[in-house]
């Protein structure tokens, strides 16, 4: 079987086109039912929790950087930060912690 | 008019940390297209069309194994699955009179991170912002996946690591907010949290792909709040 890297990547595409669009397509109306309105406005929170953790922590070399960088990123959320602020302590924090660590 | 305008210019605002992030993540996602063989083209072009992590990674990985095509399409769709979640969740912040090509346009622009920006915002989703997200991050994402296969471990290892922080800081920024006014979407959090921690502790259900992961565990846990704390009708719409 013939392997030609260009067809990889349109099928990868083709695939996670159709995954993306036919939803938002398809769903062209407000959703009447109370527990799949209920289920899709968890959906984003829940998502995004399960892939922040445990994945900070094996993003960075040393793994208590990740933790001590995920904790900061919560607290400094808690007090107010805005996105980019955020982003940039949680990156100084690991900077500064695997100089010391590592 | 200029309304528009304004969204497009925050929008582009809103996906700088976001490109930034990209970049750090498709750099380090370049050295493994390297190892697959790619060149900085196909690395560029593969970024461009799916502009996902787990899902490029997935492609990367099958390529250098040579696996079959439909194995390709398979474990795209099996990585990928979380995003029909976000396009439905989307699909009920779109204006109903939405065109089309907004519709597809934007569909094809979901990431974690772009759907976590919009959704933050009040009210329909406006292309505008959207886009400007989009034509500012998606090229950053392309660029850092090419630069990683062109320059390899060109970057010292602390600079990545501090880089590949961002993203996470940036999901943190997004879901805390919410969760000080609700205390329901806080406990969800925290559930998640602890559960997503189990589930890479816990023998055989370890072995599970991330991708796999991710979309059992949010099927599980939004499912189960959806049941027990279903949400009124006038708290949707206090959020828009």
């Amino acid at each position: 079987m013939q392997h030609n890297v260009y067809i990889y990547i349109l099928v990868a595409f083709l695939v996670s086109f159709l995954v993306r669009v036919l939803p938002l397509t398809l769903i062209r109306k407000p959703i009447k039912n109370d527990f799949i309105r209920s289920f899709l406005y968890y959906v984003p929170y829940v998502t995004l929790s399960v892939m922040t953790f445990p994945a900070i922590i094996n993003a960075t070399q040393s793994p208590v950087a990740g933790f001590v960088a995920f904790a900061v990123s919560i607290v400094a959320s808690v007090l107010g930060a805005k996105l980019f602020s955020v982003a940039c302590i949680s990156c100084i924090t690991v900077l500064i912690l695997e100089y010391i660590i590592i | 008019m200029a309304n528009k305008k304004y969204d497009f210019i925050e929008g582009l605002r809103d996906g700088l940390p976001i490109g930034l992030g990209y970049f750090a993540v498709a750099f380090s996602l370049g050295i493994t297209a390297r190892n697959a063989g790619l060149n900085s083209f196909e690395g560029f072009l593969s970024s461009i069309l799916n502009h996902a992590s787990a899902g490029e990674y997935a492609l990367y990985s099958s390529i250098q194994a040579m696996e079959a095509y439909l194995e390709v399409a398979i474990i795209t769709l099996v990585v990928n699955a979380r995003y029909s979640l976000m396009s439905c969740s989307l699909s009920q912040r779109f204006n109903p009179n939405q065109s089309f090509f907004h519709r597809i346009l934007m569909g094809f622009g979901i990431t974690d991170e772009i759907f976590g920006i919009a959704i933050a915002r009040p009210g329909y989703l406006s292309p505008a912002y959207y886009y400007g997200a989009m034509t500012m991050s998606i090229p950053l994402w392309g660029l850092g996946n090419a630069l990683g296969i062109w320059a390899g471990n060109l970057f010292p290892a602390n600079v990545v690591s501090a880089l590949s922080v961002a993203l996470y800081g940036m999901f943190v920024a997004i879901i805390i907010p919410p969760a000080k006014k609700d205390k329901i979407i806080a406990l969800a959090i925290v559930v998640s949290f602890a559960l997503s921690y189990l589930c890479t502790q816990i023998p055989f259900v370890k072995e599970l792909t991330d991708g796999t992961r991710m979309i059992v565990l949010t099927v599980l846990i939004s499912s189960i709040v959806a049941i027990l704390k279903p949400v009124k009708e006038e708290t949707i719409n206090s959020e828009e």
